[in-house]
């Protein structure tokens, strides 16, 4: 699938340039330097994979340092599901970062939608608080916050933790901007056939909305299942604990279990990564949006 | 947070359109149907706690239920006087300044050797930028264990290269002037994917004929390097600056799980102390007004951010 993956970047100028230099010892140099370099850099996921694949007595200090296992063993990933917790925490991820994504999409595009299509009475006053809210950092909020969250009686539940995290204002920019590109000729078509407000943003503008509704879905999950400072503070109770949280307070404070701890970090980083090899593509151009425009 | 810059763009866009289509809307309540939802949504969690930290400011509002009563500037006062503050603040800067060049030089070097070595792309943009989607405790655990003095893997090759002796293993996170930097080089090998992309993504829109005709010219790669190249990514470097210093403004995560702010406080930042103040210490109305700081510190930068980059599209 990847492989595919290069060719709209740069169709017309990579051939010309193939042509008129032959691989020369500058570019073997760079394609040497280049994937040495990315090796590097996976390096230490790989040292992680490897002690993971270990028993604990050849993982632990003092062993001396080698890639490949002498004695391959699932130890560590077995006590960590006897353990259970892991576990736990992935359904919490999950569920978290679900209701977030649906939720955020959900309000996100009715509000976009809104600002894109309507006229209405204080229509300006509310974008300009929306846009003022660009500007307030989340952190320098979690104080009150978490009053508010505790006050509704939300902590070390999936609400407290999913619901704060539901009203980025950059998500609903982002669709406004798009939304106001899509013409509007076949809402004209739908509406004089009777269709509802609601019904020509399901059927006419939401079908033609589907890159950008994929990219703010998945950086919404992304963003919410990598969330940390947020539901550590919300969610106490181990059994209600996120993934990062879970890894951080509970299994980073094990010590000298090293296999089950790599086993762990390997677990953790799994999800994602399967995300990111799937959406690759998306991700790509979603991070590369940001500084084109 | 990273797609601001891109705003801009709708308001004219926007406002320039009613007289090119004959407006069908008409003004009515519809559209608010819409956009309430997320509103109240917002001002539930946005706006409210907003003010809310401000009230709290000038309270002495405790996490432990008591009465809270108004104090005035009592708790700014303090914020202002608290070396542990200023400590805090000013790690928050030296972690700002330790890892904004790196984060800026390797991505623009990653980018470019990328850009050249275009085939073997797909799979250097995945070993680069696949540590960005990694939840921030699992980059921490395996790092932890790579910085450990005796029988980490770092020490291990430092020892097998010939710069440092078996027996002065080099401590890493437990020692008061290399712990900020152990959490930065973390945080370049988890974060710099991001940058590198943007990077890439840049030089992938300079036209190829540039570079053609300058050669013809006799302009070599150094010289290419540097009077076209790296002008024409001006604005990405200043999108990624402006970036990395809210960022890095909001750094927390990665300290708190690799060191707690040790040792001797010498990677306690901004957010951390504000965490310690509220959450251990119970004292949410001093906490917030050391919130209420650091915001007026991101909400400068984000302005900067935002003028800079909304002019040059206008």
């Amino acid at each position: 699938m990847t492989a595919v993956l290069d060719k709209p970047e740069a169709p017309a100028a990579a051939p010309v340039r193939r042509r008129r230099k032959r691989p020369t010892a500058g570019a073997v140099i760079v394609y040497t330097a280049a994937i040495a370099l990315a090796v590097v850099w996976l390096l230490p996921l790989l040292w992680a994979l490897s002690t993971s694949l270990k028993t604990e007595t050849e993982a632990s200090l003092g062993q001396d340092i080698h890639w490949i296992p002498r004695d391959w063993s699932l130890e560590g990933y077995r006590t960590l599901f006897e353990r259970g917790d892991h576990l736990v925490w992935m359904v919490n991820s999950t569920v978290v970062s679900s209701i977030v994504t649906v939720l955020t999409l959900t309000l996100c595009v009715l509000a976009a939608y809104g600002f894109s299509r309507f006229d209405f009475p204080g229509k300006k006053i509310v974008f300009a608080v929306i846009i003022a809210g660009l500007m307030v950092p989340g952190e320098a909020l979690i104080v009150p916050l978490f009053d508010i969250v505790n006050a509704l009686n939300l902590s070390n539940t999936y609400w407290g933790l999913a619901l704060p995290q539901t009203v980025p204002p950059v998500m609903v920019f982002i669709l406004k901007r798009f939304f106001d590109a899509v013409p509007r000729d076949y809402e004209e078509a739908a509406k004089i056939d009777g269709a509802g407000h609601l019904r020509v943003l399901w059927s006419v503008i939401l079908p033609l909305s589907g890159p950008i509704l994929a990219a703010v879905g998945i950086f919404t999950f992304i963003g919410s299942w990598n969330n940390f400072l947020w539901p550590l503070l919300v969610a106490t109770d181990p059994s209600m604990m996120t993934l990062p949280v879970g890894l951080g307070v509970v299994t980073g404070g094990y010590g000298l279990l090293y296999a089950q701890n790599m086993a762990a970090a390997i677990l953790g980083a799994l999800p994602l990564l399967i995300v990111f090899l799937v959406f690759q593509k998306q991700i790509v151009k979603g991070v590369a949006g940001v500084g084109l425009k | 947070m990273t797609v601001h810059t891109e705003a801009p763009a709708a308001a004219p866009a926007a406002a320039e359109r009613p007289p090119r289509v004959p407006a069908p809307r008409r003004r009515s309540w519809t559209g608010l149907w819409f956009v309430l939802p997320f509103f109240a949504a917002y001002a539930l969690f946005l706006i409210w706690p907003t003010f809310l930290g401000l009230y709290y400011s000038f309270t002495d509002k405790s996490l432990t239920g008591r009465t809270p009563s108004w104090i005035g500037l009592d708790n700014w006062a303090e914020a202002l006087g608290d070396e542990r503050a200023w400590n805090a603040l000013g790690n928050t800067a030296v972690f700002t300044l330790y890892s904004t060049p790196p984060l800026v030089v390797l991505s623009i070097v990653f980018a470019l050797m990328v850009n050249r070595a275009r085939r073997a792309g797909w799979f250097l943009r995945l070993a680069i930028f696949a540590p960005y989607v990694i939840p921030v405790s699992v980059v921490t655990i395996i790092w932890t264990w790579i910085y450990q003095p005796d029988g980490g893997i770092l020490n291990h090759y430092l020892e097998v290269l010939g710069v440092q002796s078996p027996d002065a293993p080099t401590i890493w996170l437990q020692d008061e002037h290399r712990a900020m930097w152990a959490v930065v080089i973390t945080t370049v090998w988890w974060t710099i994917g991001f940058n590198f992309l943007l990077y890439l993504a840049a030089l992938q829109t300079i036209p190829q004929d540039v570079y053609e005709a300058s050669a013809i010219d006799g302009a070599n790669w150094w010289r290419q390097l540097w009077s076209i190249t790296l002008p024409l990514l001006k604005r990405t470097t200043a999108l990624v600056i402006v970036l990395q210093l809210i960022a890095s403004l909001r750094i927390f995560d990665q300290m708190y799980l690799m060191t707690s702010g040790g040792p001797n406080r010498a990677t306690e930042v901004a957010i951390h102390y504000i965490y310690i103040a509220g959450f251990e210490g119970y004292r949410i109305g001093y906490a917030s007004a050391l919130s209420y700081v650091l915001f007026v510190l991101i909400m400068i930068v984000s302005i900067v951010q935002f003028r800079l980059f909304s002019r040059k599209e206008a």
